[in-house]
């Protein structure tokens, strides 16, 4: 059965992705301004009237970032199993991978951002929320490992809940397995530019997604390690007006620089540039 | 407290009473106290054999479990606990220090829950804040330097979910700690004696060797959690913990876990002193097989061990097979 879907799921990258949003229209959820669904992507999904970035799916990511044409995937056609026969969890895997078109949670490969070849990972939001289980693991630890390999920079884009819970304990060891291989990455004095968009939560920021050398995040992004609700259950109170948004982690030391969305390609492109040639101490 | 226990706590009070008043009216009572032992050993056979995983989170969680500075006391000697993340304070849901074990020094760390409400609170119930992680990295960075193997013990129902664990980043120090644990060039040893609640387990527990107690769970939420996201209902979690596959029997099929560490039964508390010879011929085993190692082996077996952890599927491989 597997062999069908591989056709459907390769249709990430360069390509043309047919946009057929369900939607016709996306109300501002800060300033409640309505855009036409349309518009809005063509503005980076970003509200004019107020600045608010919206949620943005893997594949407009990867073509706001990466130069056109020189995308190659890296591990494509990995892809989950419902190892704990967990309840619904593979019947949901079906119906997100039909709605996203998507295998799994992030895209992994390399391309170059304005002619500078880079690893990239980008994780997916409208796949089961970016939760990570076996395959995301997998992926960004191989995505690692290749550029390290290959002496290339390093770029991941987080955008996760959390742990996929549906894989409970594979789900857990993903933290560890991709810490460990960030640790041997930046052991051979390679640079990793880890870019913090809405939300990034539970075991993505507990691992990788806090690790880079450069932490970069999106305007107002959700970035923390508990949910809101959780706290807010815990602590019987509501949480403080910005609590875990990009500006909060800023403030308190965790976040280089928040920079636009329309600035990012740039953004990241300058900083490559000053760590490009120079002798590295590794 | 798991379902039936109350019914043989009170038989077994029962029978004491019943010994006490024989020994007091010098009467003959021996064939009436034999047959409520025989009861309460059905009813002991019965609950603890064939336990649910919903059980073992409740013998997991039990308060009269042993905790992590117990099992420091029985195993090691000149235990010195050591204070301080050397950023922002010292967190009591974490403690560590120097120990002997076996003659030979050692670093142990751990969960640390309280006996009793008071003395939980002030642990925290074992939840961490950031300081502690960063506390426990500390030491273990120590134990690199001085080349002395490090113990870590988890017990903990996950990180502590509030405003200055927030502010602080307990999601970097996490993250912090899993990526340089991958680093530590002496032999590392987990054990799981009570709870490994997710990332705040996590963070004390990427070893060279797990060990985990037969009563124990280790997951990615607790039950109660899982059940609420999922079916919005947090009394759904005896399911929740059955579907979430957290006993040691489950671990150890999944390859995350080495040893599982049997209990007496009716769990460790019933007799902690054999808890802990168990626990200490089983890390002596251990400990001598891994300090034969040298670093660079102690390192690639540690990063071997954790990337082989996962399942998935990589359907252009099938492909080809396929097509052969
Ligand atoms: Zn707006």
């Amino acid at each position: 059965m597997g062999l069908f879907r591989k056709s459907r799921y390769s249709q990430v990258g360069t390509r043309e992705i047919k946009d057929v949003p369900k939607n016709i229209a996306s109300k501002c959820p800060a300033c409640k301004h309505v855009h036409i669904s349309r518009d809005l992507s063509q503005k980076m999904k970003v509200c004019d009237r107020c600045g608010h970035h919206f949620s943005l799916p893997a594949s407009q990511r990867l073509r706001q970032i990466i130069d056109h044409n020189t995308f190659q995937e890296w591990d494509g056609e990995l892809t989950s199993l419902d190892p704990l026969e967990f309840p619904g969890y593979a019947e949901k895997l079906d119906q997100v991978r039909e709605k996203s078109g998507l295998s799994e949670a992030v895209i992994t490969g390399r391309g170059e951002i304005e002619g500078q070849l880079v690893g990239i990972g980008i994780m997916a939001p409208e796949f089961m929320l970016g939760s990570m289980g076996s395959v995301v693991g997998e992926k960004i630890t191989r995505l690692i490992n290749r550029s390290r390999e290959q002496g290339l920079p390093l770029v991941i884009f987080s955008a996760s809940g959390g742990a996929r819970m549906q894989e409970s304990i594979y789900s857990l060891m993903q933290m560890a397995k991709t810490g460990a291989a960030l640790a041997r990455f930046a052991d051979a004095g390679l640079l990793y530019i880890s870019v913090l968009t809405h939300p990034t939560t539970g075991g993505v920021t507990a691992s990788f997604a806090m690790l880079g050398d450069i932490n970069l995040a999106e305007p107002g992004s959700l970035i923390g390690f508990a949910g809101p609700r959780v706290i807010e259950q815990t602590i019987g109170q509501k949480l403080p007006e910005g609590f875990q948004r990009a500006e909060f982690l800023l403030e308190h030391g965790f976040i280089d620089r928040i920079v636009e969305r329309k600035e990012m390609k740039k953004e990241l492109a300058r900083i490559l540039a000053l760590h490009q040639g120079g002798e590295q101490v590794g | 407290m798991v379902d039936g226990e109350k019914q043989l706590e009170h038989l077994e009070r029962k029978i004491k009473d019943l010994q006490a008043f024989a020994r007091e009216q010098e009467i003959n009572l021996n064939s009436e106290i034999r047959s409520l032992e025989e009861k309460a050993q059905a009813i002991r056979q019965e609950i603890y054999s064939n336990l649910s995983p919903w059980q073992r989170v409740k013998m997991a969680r039990n308060m009269k479990r042993p905790t992590t500075l117990d099992y420091i006391n029985m195993l090691c000697t000149d235990f010195m606990e050591m204070h301080g993340d050397r950023l922002f304070s010292d967190d009591p849901a974490i403690i560590g220090g120097i120990a002997r074990f076996e003659q030979e020094p050692v670093t142990v760390i751990g969960h640390q829950k309280g006996r009793s409400t008071r003395d939980n609170i002030a642990r925290n119930f074992g939840m961490p804040h950031p300081e502690g992680y960063r506390k426990a990295l500390r030491l273990m960075e120590q134990a690199d330097k001085f080349g002395r193997p490090i113990i870590s013990f988890i017990d903990t129902p996950g990180a502590y979910p509030g405003l200055g664990a927030e502010e602080r980043g307990q999601g970097e120090a996490i993250a912090r700690n899993l990526r340089d644990m991958s680093r530590l060039r002496v032999p590392m040893l987990v054990v799981v004696t009570g709870e490994g609640g997710s990332g705040g387990a996590l963070a004390l527990a990427c070893g060279d060797w797990t060990g985990m107690f037969e009563n124990a769970v280790y997951s990615v939420i607790s039950p109660e959690g899982c059940a609420s996201i999922l079916w919005k209902d947090p009394g759904k979690a005896p399911e929740a913990a059955e579907s979430l596959k957290l006993t040691a029997e489950d671990l150890k099929k999944a390859g995350v876990i080495d040893a599982i560490i049997d209990e007496p039964r009716g769990g460790c508390q019933q007799d902690p002193a054999a808890m802990g010879e168990k626990l200490r011929e089983q890390i002596k085993i251990v400990l001598s097989d891994l300090k034969q190692k040298d670093h660079s082996e102690l390192l690639q077996r540690r990063w071997e061990r954790i990337n082989r952890i996962g399942v998935w599927t990589e359907m252009e491989n099938k492909k080809q097979e396929i097509s052969q």
